[in-house]
């Protein structure tokens, strides 16, 4: 299943991955532990001539002890993967890091409406810069990404950068990430948002440092 | 007063098999519901897995269904989005909940504490009906105009708010009618349950000798009666933003999207243990009488399920945690979502203690119980995947979760279900049902479930979205596609292999072999009645000494002792 998860190009992407990796080599083991012992038993006690299945409840210490026991070693390994999940959430979903880069989009059926503040860094003003599906943004670099939406819940999926965050109409949802090779990839919608819903995607470009100050120029190029 | 509740001497055909005030006859009208809208269910599921796999090609075998729903057999994006909405809807609301609590929990709850009838058995046929006025609602909101509900199974506005989102105006009116009427119903079923549970045991039936899956039920019916209101009160607030004009969750008149998120979810996580725990209650009861031994642990296992109700009830951001809720409330849910994996843990292990050291056998229903085992436990597993929040900001809505419910909810509405109609068949219509074309249906089922649905958890880690109509739109998803021919392949299989089913339903209620008082040499007292009990179930009321897994007693030469046989004879060597 590890080998289907997209490449990973994101800073935190890999924290994630490895965290997918972590559950499930833990339930993979138990999975292979629980299924031997079914099988096992059915193998075992299955029914013979001349031979009674043996009467025990269950409801001494002594014998409970194999279902207890082993919860315990449950209940250890949930406390475990919980402390390592909730550093990773606070990686991604905690306080955005300071940003290179900031960016609004805004998603209404069916498309991503993506606004640069310009050279001035502000938006609201003459030099913004209003893009239809696609986000231009520099490899190696913190973009921080403020999500609204126009009329129904979308959800900005990045599947190569492991992030996904809805849009709600109403609200305004920071989000972040930052891309670590260069390349194309898409932003699917990944909440039904209507009859457009599937095909409803745009693209992020991700160029080198030299090749995304061109891409600037082009579009101001008065600065 | 020994009169039988609503026993009236001769009664009419109406009031026989329509209007009845019978359990049993109310426990088959649910069944019959349930199992019909299982095939539209079913259909709906095979026009999705259609379109998944050969995108924008006409669906054999469905070319007559009129525009502008389908045009020449293809699937529009719309007609796709209501095939979505109404699969979850029917397959959890009208299939699941009529199956597991009105069929099963109405059938066995008065036999198995040795009650003539329900507690108040005018009430349960009112739910009945109730449900099947429901049932009628929702079947009408396919042909008004503007189609059935599509906003999805959970109707998240503003989405659902709006009659212009989604192009759908009274089937999404009536999907929230219909849908408020089943509540109700299954409000006045759980009312009955509890009653008759708490009331009307037989002599001696302590609530320490009732069979699991009466603690299962009434835990159920509690769970639900507990949520439920919540998602009333949210759905009234939906239906006035679509009828009045008011704005609960609409932001631009000051509302909030999320929340219905919350309320609904309230309601929706025990809701999820509302199905589960039932369909645990069936293979409990099958998996001692095969295996010829008590439950492992029959405490522990009521301290758990009770433990799963109360934490279900504190765990349903879960699914919100992309939500925009705050962040920081994340980790708290997921830490309490991971939690329930402990109370589970101990299930499945006193499941499979109890097979250790007993003398298996293996007809249709037990077959049916380890597959339930079986196929759940990857439920289970997979869901810790979706409980960590990290893990879940990459899967959630995507076909991991969609495989990952259906692991669990399939496991106990059809594995579980069809255990217990193979199990309790007998006792249901008095004849047994055949075994060979019972291991024919398990074994395809068993083998294109998984066929089916492994390969979603691969489409799932490839990052393949819900409810989207064509994965061929995306570039990074079209490699992935031989997986999704596969698994519309494995189910289209998978519905056919229920063909042996329907033939051995029909077949065995009129030609099956007649079966005896007690086919499967067990315990409960639902085995003491006759095969079908009559309209107040017991000859004599019966008197009960002992819990109902005392299998291979050592005190008895045969491996089982009714819970209704008055002492224990003198052991014999």
């Amino acid at each position: 299943m590890l080998s289907w998860l997209p490449e990973n190009v994101s800073t935190y992407g890999g924290d994630i991955d490895s965290m997918i990796s972590l559950i499930y080599y833990v339930v993979g083991a138990w999975f292979l532990l629980t299924y031997g012992a079914m099988i096992l038993f059915l193998i075992l006690y299955r029914r013979r001539e001349g031979r009674r299945a043996t009467y025990i409840t269950g409801e001494r210490l002594g014998e409970a002890a194999w279902i207890l026991v082993p919860c315990v070693i449950v209940l250890g390994l949930d406390l475990w993967m919980d402390f390592r999940g909730a550093e990773v959430w606070a990686k991604v979903m905690g306080r955005v890091p300071p940003s290179d880069l900031r960016v609004q989009v805004t998603a209404k059926q069916f498309n991503w409406e993506i606004l640069y503040p310009g050279p001035d860094g502000q938006f609201g003003t003459e030099d913004d810069l209003l893009l239809e599906n696609e986000l231009h943004v520099p490899v190696n670099k913190v973009v921080a990404v403020v999500l609204k939406s126009k009329d129904v819940i979308h959800s900005f999926f990045l599947p190569h950068l492991r992030l996904k965050q809805d849009a709600v109409p109403g609200r305004e949802i920071k989000a972040w990430f930052e891309a670590t090779k260069p390349g194309q990839y898409e932003i699917p919608c990944a909440e039904l948002c209507g009859f457009g819903h599937s095909g409803m995607k745009g693209w992020l470009h991700v160029y080198p440092a030299e090749e995304y100050q061109q891409w600037v120029k082009a579009r101001w190029p008065s600065s | 007063m020994s009169a039988r509740v609503g026993v009236e001497g001769p009664v009419s055909f109406w009031r026989t098999y329509v209007f009845s005030t019978d359990h049993k006859t109310i426990a088959k009208q649910y069944l019959a519901i349930g199992l019909s809208w299982a095939i539209v269910g079913g259909l709906l599921a095979y026009l999705m897995r259609w379109q998944l796999a050969y995108p924008e090609t006409p669906v054999p075998g469905f070319g007559w269904v009129p525009e502008p729903h389908m045009v020449t057999g293809i699937i529009p994006p719309e007609f796709y989005n209501m095939l979505v909405t109404m699969h979850g809807t029917i397959m959890v609301f009208f299939v699941a909940m009529p199956i597991l609590l009105g069929a099963f929990g109405n059938f066995l709850i008065p036999l198995m504490i040795g009650a003539q009838d329900m507690a108040f058995p005018r009430l349960n046929m009112l739910s009945v009906w109730t449900f099947a006025l429901s049932s009628l609602v929702l079947l009408i909101s396919f042909f008004v105009p503007g189609g059935a509900a599509a906003a999805g199974w959970t109707g998240y506005p503003p989405l659902s708010a709006k009659a212009i989102y989604t192009g759908v105006d009274w089937g999404l009116n009536l999907w929230i009618l219909a849908l408020a009427l089943e509540f109700a119903s299954f409000l006045m079923g759980g009312i009955n349950f509890l009653t008759t549970t708490v009331n009307l045991r037989a002599p001696g039936l302590s609530m320490f000798r009732l069979p699991l899956l009466v603690w299962m039920q009434i835990t159920a019916a509690v769970l639900f009666m507990l949520s439920v209101g919540p998602l009333i009160a949210g759905a009234v607030m939906l239906l006035l933003d679509r009828v009045a004009g008011t704005s609960f969750y609409l932001p631009e008149g000051g509302g909030d999207p999320l929340l219905w998120q919350h309320l609904f979810w309230f309601f929706g996580h025990p809701e999820v243990y509302v199905i589960l725990l039932p369909g645990l209650g069936i293979i409990l009861e099958i998996l001692p009488v095969f295996s010829r031994k008590p439950i492992f642990g029959y405490r522990p296992f009521i301290y758990s399920t009770i433990a799963v109700g109360i934490l279900s009830f504190i765990v349903w951001a879960h699914h919100q945690f992309l939500s925009g809720m705050d962040p920081r409330l994340a980790m708290p849910f997921s830490i309490t979502t991971i939690l329930i994996s402990v109370p589970f843990a101990l299930m499945v292990f006193a499941m499979i203690a109890t097979l250790w050291r007993g003398s298996i056998r293996f007809p249709t229903p037990m077959l049916f119980t380890l597959g339930t085992l079986a196929v759940f436990l990857i439920g289970g597993l997979t869901g810790i995947f979706n409980g960590s929040a990290p893990v879940d900001i990459y899967i959630h809505d995507t076909y991991f979760v969609v495989s990952h419910f259906h692991y669990t909810l399939v496991a106990v509405t059809f594995f579980a279900s069809f255990a217990g109609l193979y199990f309790w068949f007998p006792k249901m219509f008095g004849r047994m049902m055949n075994e060979t074309l019972g291991k024919i249906h398990f074994w395809l089922t068993f083998l294109f479930f998984n066929a089916v649905f492994i390969p979603m958890f691969l489409l799932g880690a490839g990052g393949m979205m819900r409810r989207i109509a064509n994965p061929m739109q995306y570039d990074f998803l079209q490699p992935l596609q031989p997986m999704n021919v596969f698994a519309t392949i494995a189910s289209i299989l998978l519905l056919l292999g229920q063909i042996p089913f329907v033939i051995n339903f029909f077949w065995s209620l009129f030609a099956g072999k007649v079966a005896e008082r007690n086919p499967w040499q067990a315990n409960t007292l639902e085995w003491t009645a006759p095969s079908p009990p009559p309209h107040g179930n017991f000859e004599t009321v019966p008197v009960v000494y002992r819990g109902p897994y005392e299998y291979s007693h050592p005190s008895v030469t045969e491996d089982w002792l009714p819970q209704d046989r008055p002492a224990v004879p003198t052991a014999v060597s």
